[in-house]
């Protein structure tokens, strides 16, 4: 039982590498059977890691025996197990998806993909920065080879941007890590939320230059404004399993935000508590707002959906701009919902580009789909889900957020700009629905693929996720209620983690 | 000491900013290089700069800390795990894409195509 926690990094991690050796690694069926039963064994791994997180509260795995302070430490508490059940599910279905033929474009998909996870995963469990870091690298360097995966021009020039950017926000990372190192004199998260309160004034303006430097690298991984060009581009040119995988790649930003800024830089940070909220304010709005902008402008679906990962990301930090306990949990029931159908529709917008021939996944007339009942319902779902139309998951997710909003000021700010958003959602999904679904005139004379059996099983797992979201919406909000709780508390996510010497 | 190293950290920044900042992969590439130089070195100096001091406990008299010396080495490995991966990426877009800028475009040539298009409008 101890050692669970690890588990979601390590096994990923030896599957990945004993798919790279003779037996497996030239035989398409058993990589694919090894895959999907990896991934279906970590989703069960990390749900049985959420009971037993209720039940005993945070698990601490330290690696090596080193105590705390010193060693690497593993922390698994309600948020960061809640998120790596997500992207156990997540992976789950992309990979199905990707069996229907996706993976055989390239070599090497099935051990990319789970190293993939292994980073994600870590990211999410590490509990000190340096190990944020190192994950963060291992994720992105299999991002890196996953988004040229099987090639083409497209590909390769939204590759250069992106791993030339994050190359950038690496070196900043590590300037952040590097000027936190030398004044707090820690990186164990714990830690540096215990040392930053005893910060002497005379160094709280370098920890906060490092702490700003750190909101800068989150901010390129979550798509903050200034720094969410490479995204839509990037997104919509990935294969549609990978583009949506990447959706919980903005995540992990959005996680790395709350993490330190709530923990380290939060409430009990001394001079430094909340000194970001002032930065994150205009930048979120004004993220929702580009994002609404590029959703009206998309030529095709992926476009679109790229679009609406932008304003989710922007959702996400308004929430994190209001750094209450509601607005923490408010945004963790909206992450799980829209990592779900942002997926779910990168997914169907490749599926509808096959039916529909030469004009793919753009926003014109053309021939009708092949499947049009199937798929325009899982369109519909989705599509309301996302704008947060009730009784749909976006809806509970979005008045979470809107009702954490609790000042006069704030909701004037808050209220518009996430409610005109969804109104521009609405028109957007309105457009791109007449023209795929209903503007398609009847003619059957084409034959054209139906949609593989694995493909809609991979769909429907995500479709459905938006009401089961929604049945299960009271232990669910009780669920994040009680994370956002356990992260603003330091009597949770601070001390426990640490040996009693060293408070 | 400290104004040498910081003055050296600083120039590498400064280089590798501008030379991030340039058009074409190769100098782009050299620029993430120059930057992850000198990261490595910021990092190493996060510890503190001392002289004959070492990291073992016992050796000298007053000891380095050996925490940023092992993050160094972390930083270095990715670093050029990175940079394998950014040169081999801007080969292939030199392939694929047939020039070496960015943009995947030709400034020149964007200017020249447009031009050409204003006369195909005109006739």
């Amino acid at each position: 039982m101890q050692h669970w926690t690890i588990l979601p990094i390590l096994l990923p991690l030896f599957v990945a590498s004993a798919m790279l050796l003779p037996p497996l690694s030239s035989r398409i069926q058993w990589l694919r059977i090894a895959s999907i039963s990896t991934l279906a064994i970590l989703t069960i791994i990390a749900s049985i890691q959420i009971f037993t997180v209720i039940d005993e509260g945070t698990q601490l795995y330290i690696l090596g025996g080193w105590s705390p302070p010193f060693g690497i430490v593993l922390v698994a508490d309600k948020m960061s197990s809640l998120l790596v059940l997500l992207t156990s599910f997540l992976a789950l279905c992309c990979m199905i998806y990707a069996c229907a033929g996706h993976d055989k474009g390239g070599e090497f998909f099935h051990p990319l993909f789970l190293f993939q996870i292994m980073g994600i995963n870590g990211a999410f469990l590490t509990g000190d920065l340096f190990n944020l870091f190192v994950f963060f690298e291992v994720l992105l360097i299999a991002s890196y080879a996953l988004l040229i995966h099987s090639g083409g021009k497209n590909k390769t020039q939204a590759a250069v941007h992106y791993v030339v950017l994050n190359l950038l926000g690496s070196s900043l990372f590590l300037f952040g890590l590097g000027i936190l190192y030398g004044t707090l004199g820690t990186l164990n998260i714990a830690d540096m939320a215990v040392q930053v309160s005893q910060l002497p004034e005379s160094e709280t303006i370098i920890a906060k230059i490092g702490a700003l430097l750190l909101l800068i690298v989150f901010g390129l991984k979550s798509a903050m404004l200034p720094l969410q060009f490479w995204l839509s581009r990037t997104y919509s040119s990935a294969s549609a399993p990978v583009a949506a995988l990447f959706a919980i790649m903005t995540k992990v930003g959005i996680y790395s935000i709350f993490r330190v800024f709530t923990v380290i830089f939060g409430d009990n940070a001394g001079e430094l508590a909340n000194f970001t909220a002032d930065w994150l304010w205009p930048l979120a709005l004004l993220t929702i707002s580009i994002g609404s902008l590029g959703v009206l402008a998309s030529p095709t679906l992926k476009v679109l959906t790229s679009n609406l990962v932008v304003i989710s990301a922007g959702t996400l930090l308004v929430a994190a701009a209001l750094h209450s306990e509601l607005a923490i949990a408010g945004a963790l029931y909206y992450i799980i919902h829209s990592t779900l159908v942002t997926a779910g529709l990168f997914l169907l917008a490749d599926v509808i580009a096959k039916q529909r021939g030469q004009a793919e996944d753009r926003l014109v007339n053309s021939r009708a789909l092949s499947q049009p009942r199937l798929i325009g319902f899982g369109f519909a779902i989705l599509a309301l889900t996302i704008i947060g139309m009730p009784p749909f998951s976006g809806f509970i997710g979005k008045v979470m957020v809107l009702n954490s909003a609790e000042t006069m000021a704030t909701r004037l700010w808050v209220w518009p700009v996430i409610l005109f958003s969804s109104l521009i959602a609405l028109i957007a999904f309105s457009r791109a629905s007449s023209k795929l679904f209903w503007k398609a005139p009847n003619n059957k004379n084409a034959a054209v693929e139906k949609a593989h059996p694995y493909e809609i099983t991979a769909i429907a797992l995500l479709v459905f996720g938006a009401p089961l979201l929604v049945l299960f919406g009271g232990p669910m909000t009780e669920y994040v209620i009680q994370a956002a709780a356990d992260l603003h508390n330091m009597e949770v996510s601070v001390y426990p983690l640490l040996p009693e010497e060293s408070l | 000491m400290e104004g040498i190293y910081a003055f050296c950290v600083g120039m590498l920044t400064a280089c590798g900013i501008f030379l991030t900042l340039r058009g074409r992969t190769f100098s782009v590439v050299l620029g993430l290089t120059m930057l992850s130089y000198s990261v490595n070195l910021f990092l190493f100096a996060s510890g503190r700069l001392s002289i004959d001091s070492a990291v073992i406990l016992g050796e000298s008299e007053v000891y380095a800390d050996p925490l940023p010396q092992a993050l160094v080495l972390t930083a270095i490995v990715i670093g050029f795990a990175m940079t394998a991966f950014v040169v081999i990426l801007a080969m292939r877009a030199r392939a694929d894409l047939g020039n070496d800028h960015v943009d995947g475009k030709d400034p020149n040539e964007i200017a020249a195509s447009m031009a050409l298009n204003k006369k195909g409008e005109m006739n």
